[in-house]
């Protein structure tokens, strides 16, 4: 399968390997629309486990994206991972798996890594209003949107 | 007839609120419109937790839902990130804590596979003991209260009786009843304590026929049947491209269970089915949950039976500093399929945990299974589809 993918995307797949007997590729956000339909009309990859983000803040390109896929007719996981940097979009996979809906809005939540042709990428675990992207390296543990918690617990400190 | 113009003095008081609604159509006053949005929650009781379910409704049927979640939100995987690996372990019992015992087990496992260590045979088998007497008090409870829901109140006290003998089980082994911190990092804690298995095989020859007395209480009750059979009903096509996984998959006709498809701790020693099936509605998951209730017990005996003598823990160094890598590790937890994505820098602490909540994702499922129902089938629905808040927004 990785043969024919690098023979269709040649460069486009930076590292195709596997760690602890678990198969990944690193590839262009450019071609990875693109690649996730392959992934999942020829290679059967029928089931979007996970998607979720890392981020790196002392890398230019910040940003992990990953896609968790699995397929029940090969009963096999791969994952598929782009480098990204900070406010660059990433194609959403909703027209692909519909499970990605939720799974994106919570990248979004959390990182502020917006998704292009989501049909509705917003919030899911915080309030609307909310400041900030909590799982961000430079959000601090402790840190909160004050301003938020002021006006909408009237509380001076959610600590 | 109300002309919208000149709106009779007597309603333009009223008017003014609902000015959304189309009075202007002959015939329609603001009391037969058409559509109407609801609040569902977040204090409701049949929610299971603070799930707030926002419906519109046409008459009493649904047009569609979305879900308001959140509320329980505690930022495990932020807190994962600033402790060490373990000291995160108890948290993970905090997610679905009708089950905690699986979120150890996959939380161990994974950070294991990071180390590229296994836990011995025995601790393997004290493992799928545990998990799996925990998969059938999460059952229990999940039985106990959706049939609540739905209007039974019997079995909530029968279920919650027979629970508590598992949880006797547990608080016996690690003191714990709920949130049980049962396994560690390359193994168990404990080792078993005296007249463990004869505590166990008591239970596993006591529950059989209290499972019998659930099912003859619903199994063939026709108010049972009315409200489940063809109530919320998922194809297979939908609940694979949804994501749903374990009983709500299954009975949709998918038959897949990590625990075959790609077995962890000691489950590749033990023989059981995986109970599927066929129309994707609540009722099937109903029947799918007791027989796996069964499968369970099945598992549990052939374990006790089994189980080896030796060691309980691995050699796991001091302080637990994985090398530099990614692991993703799922196992198949009483909701369905709980993974855990661990990043390791090397250090002490994970640089990123990502949990892969199995009701998370299910919940996603709720509104195309309502759309079309009745408001009281949403309840048998989120009853049905078995969410742990605590999971959902962790």
């Amino acid at each position: 399968m990785i043969g024919t993918l690098k023979g269709q995307y040649g460069s486009g797949i930076r590292e195709a390997n596997s760690y602890l007997g678990q198969n990944y590729m690193i590839v262009e956000p450019s071609i990875v629309s693109e690649l996730l339909q392959v992934l999942r009309d020829r290679e059967k990859f029928d089931y979007c486990v996970d998607i979720t983000a890392v981020h790196y803040p002392e890398r230019e390109k910040q940003f992990d994206v990953l896609w968790i896929l699995y397929s029940f007719p090969r009963n096999e996981r791969i994952r598929v991972k782009i480098m990204i940097s900070d406010g660059e979009s990433v194609p959403s996979a909703v027209p692909i798996w519909a499970t990605a809906n939720w799974l994106e809005r919570e990248v979004f939540d959390m990182f502020g890594i917006r998704f292009a042709g989501h049909p509705d990428l917003k919030r899911i675990l915080l309030p609307d209003g909310w400041k900030g992207y909590p799982l961000r390296k430079d959000y601090g543990i402790i840190q909160q949107d004050q301003e938020w918690v002021k006006a909408n617990l009237g509380i001076e400190s959610g600590q | 007839m109300v002309d919208p113009k000149t709106p009779d003095p007597k309603t333009a008081e009223a008017t003014k609120y609902l000015s959304h609604l189309e009075l202007g159509e002959p015939d329609k006053t603001f009391l037969d419109s058409n559509e109407l949005v609801i609040n569902m929650g977040p204090q409701h009781p049949a929610t299971h937790g603070v799930l707030r379910v926002i419906l519109k409704l046409d008459g009493e049927q649904v047009l569609g839902t979305e879900c308001v979640i959140g509320y329980l939100h505690r930022g495990v995987e932020k807190i994962a990130e600033n402790r060490t690996y373990t000291m995160f372990n108890p948290y993970v019992d905090r997610m679905d804590y009708v089950a905690a015992v699986s979120n150890g087990l996959g939380y161990c496992e994974a950070v294991e596979k990071l180390l590229n260590i296994e836990a011995p045979p025995r601790a393997k088998y004290i493992r799928v003991i545990l998990t799996e007497l925990n998969r059938l008090a999460s059952h229990q409870l999940w039985l106990g209260t959706h049939a609540l829901d739905i209007g039974a109140m019997t079995p909530l006290f029968y279920t919650f009786r027979d629970r508590e003998e598992i949880l006797k089980i547990f608080e016996k082994y690690c003191g714990a009843r709920l949130t049980t911190h049962a396994f560690r990092i390359g193994g168990c804690q404990y080792e078993t304590y005296e007249g463990f298995e004869r505590d166990v095989i008591k239970f596993l020859d006591f529950v059989p026929p209290k499972i019998d007395e659930y099912e003859e209480l619903l199994t063939t009750n026709r108010i049972w049947l009315e409200r489940t059979k063809n109530v919320g009903v998922i194809s297979r096509a939908d609940a694979i491209a949804l994501g749903v996984t374990g009983p709500v998959l299954r009975a949709s006709g998918v038959k897949w269970d990590l625990r075959k498809a790609q077995p962890y701790a000691a489950y590749s020693d033990f023989d059981f089915e995986i109970p599927i099936g066929t129309n994707g509605d609540t009722y099937d998951r109903y029947t799918v949950r007791m027989e796996e209730m069964r499968q369970s017990l099945r598992i549990i005996r052939q374990a006790v039976e089994k189980i080896p003598e030796g060691p309980i823990m691995a050699k796991v160094p001091k302080v637990i500093k994985p090398p530099v890598g990614e692991i993703y590790h799922s196992i198949e937890a009483p909701k369905g399929e709980l993974g855990y994505f661990i990043v390791s820098d090397g250090s002490t602490q994970p640089y990123r945990v990502r949990v892969r909540p199995p009701s998370f994702v299910n919940l996603q499922a709720l509104d195309i299974m309502v759309r079309g129902a009745l408001v009281a089938d949403v309840i048998a629905v989120i009853g049905t589809l078995d969410i742990v808040l605590g999971e959902v927004d962790r």
